[in-house]
């Protein structure tokens, strides 16, 4: 069976996967990193969101083989690099904003959120509303999802600021 | 799925090779391909990754603009020069799926899927694109020749296409409220030879030019004309979105709003509408509001 190496998180990793496996089952079931959940499996809800090379992308439409030398970002990278909370920005927004209630969708929208703001820098609450057409929550409404990804690009835009300024 | 082999060539020679193969799919983006064998819509005992040997530039050609069937939908609606001589088509990329699709979705795998709500497949009519492919170059009319189907031989390979500049175009869709797909898209040209509109979604054979709404966008080029106008009703895509005469009815509404924003301060602006319209993208050009 064929071979992959990645760097996931900030940690290279080689496993030896079959050619259907996809990049979500990849992570959740050989490196158990369970943060990133699985959906509809067929590229509409979105909780499956990770970051392939810095650029936001549904993990259950890759396959691990096409991720070869790639570096993947998942939920639980984010939280690394996360503030004296232990959080990122990002998900110290949603924890502030309650933009989650069951949470399912919440690893998606957090990492869907930090690709808007990587894009976008401060985007109005319309422009996220649109930037969120690929991701699906049963049970918020969107109301606190749109609040907290407004909020939380803010705080990476002024953690960017003060980065710059020192 | 069942499991299968993956290849991935480096030379496009070598993908040609791999990709006659008897039940070999091709892979570019995967964001068609791969959600259709996992709803067991498609099958294939090998895939052929062509990430690494198709061709991703966008450049200048006399008259037109060259886009590699490997640029990404995030790369069209981002290029400067595309979004400068082909606005429309800049805002129909930035259109298409979702962000997370358009990082990973190709030109190449949108025109070779042929999907019934495809965006590009209107685009590619009405701007009368030539698509090229390892073989030869085939004339947009000529390449989608039905239902998910196209002039695509065994191991032909799209490297790219060509879109006249045409800057007086728009492109509208309403979306599903469900998948958001466009329930029906409408492309509107306005070229120095006279007007084309292509329609999307309506059709069950897939993207189709419109005649008559081209008659009347001859004899009177502000688009009045079109007030009543709806699509024949033989052949239309029926679903619980909505039946043949809804269809028919909205490629006339959309037909005749394009062609306002076609011929506004702001050509290519792209409205998205499900139930009501949708406010700018702020890297849309100016909203000019629906007719």
């Amino acid at each position: 069976m064929p071979d992959v190496t990645m760097t996931v998180n900030d940690q290279p990793v080689h496993r030896v996967v079959e050619g259907r496996t996809l990049l979500v089952e990849f992570l959740r079931e050989h490196l158990r990193l369970t943060g990133t959940h699985l959906g509809c499996d067929t590229a509409q809800c979105g909780a499956c969101v990770v970051h392939l090379d810095g650029e936001a992308v549904k993990s259950c439409t890759v396959l691990a083989l096409q991720c070869d030398g790639a570096e993947v970002t998942t939920i639980e990278g984010l939280a690394e690099q996360g503030g004296p909370s232990g959080l990122h920005p990002m998900q110290a927004a949603f924890r502030e904003h309650h933009g989650l209630q069951c949470g399912f969708c919440t690893p998606g929208m957090v990492m869907m959120g930090t690709d808007i703001a990587r894009r976008l820098g401060e985007p109005d609450a319309a422009t996220i509303r649109e930037e969120l057409k690929g991701n699906l929550c049963r049970c918020t409404g969107y109301h606190n999802i749109v609040k907290a990804i407004a909020a939380g690009a803010s705080a990476m835009a002024d953690e960017e600021r003060d980065r710059s300024g020192a | 799925v069942r499991d299968l082999t993956y290849q991935r060539p480096t030379s496009l020679d070598e993908a040609v090779r791999l990709a006659g193969v008897g039940g070999t799919a091709l892979l570019a983006g995967g964001q068609t391909l791969l959600p259709a064998l996992r709803r067991r819509q498609r099958s294939a005992v090998g895939l052929v990754d062509l990430g690494a040997v198709l061709p991703r530039d966008i450049g200048a050609r006399a008259g037109g603009v060259r886009i590699g069937a490997g640029a990404t939908h995030a790369a069209i609606a981002a290029s400067e020069l595309v979004g400068t001589v082909l606005p429309a088509l800049a805002a129909l990329a930035r259109h298409v799926g979702d962000p997370a699709v358009r990082h990973r979705g190709t030109l190449g795998g949108a025109l070779a899927a042929h999907e019934p709500s495809g965006d590009y497949p209107a685009a590619c009519l009405a701007l009368d694109t030539t698509i090229h492919t390892t073989e030869r170059d085939i004339p947009a009319p000529d390449f989608f020749t039905g239902h998910r189907r196209t002039a695509l031989g065994a191991g032909e390979i799209i490297t790219g296409a060509t879109f006249p500049l045409e800057p007086r175009a728009a492109y509208l869709k309403l979306l599903d409220p469900a998948s958001r797909y466009a329930l029906v898209g409408v492309f509107v040209a306005l070229t120095d030879a006279g007007p084309r509109v292509a329609v999307t979604g309506a059709r069950r054979t897939g993207a189709a030019r419109w005649p008559g709404a081209e008659r009347r966008l001859r004899e009177d080029p502000t688009g009045e004309r079109l007030h009543g106008l709806a699509l024949p009703l033989d052949d239309l895509v029926e679903d619980r979105a909505g039946d043949a005469a809804y269809r028919a009815h909205l490629a006339g509404v959309l037909a005749r709003r394009a062609t306002v924003v076609a011929r506004g301060p702001a050509p290519g602006a792209v409205a998205i509408v499900h139930g009501a319209p949708q406010p700018p993208h702020p890297r849309d050009r100016a909203w000019t509001g629906p007719a």
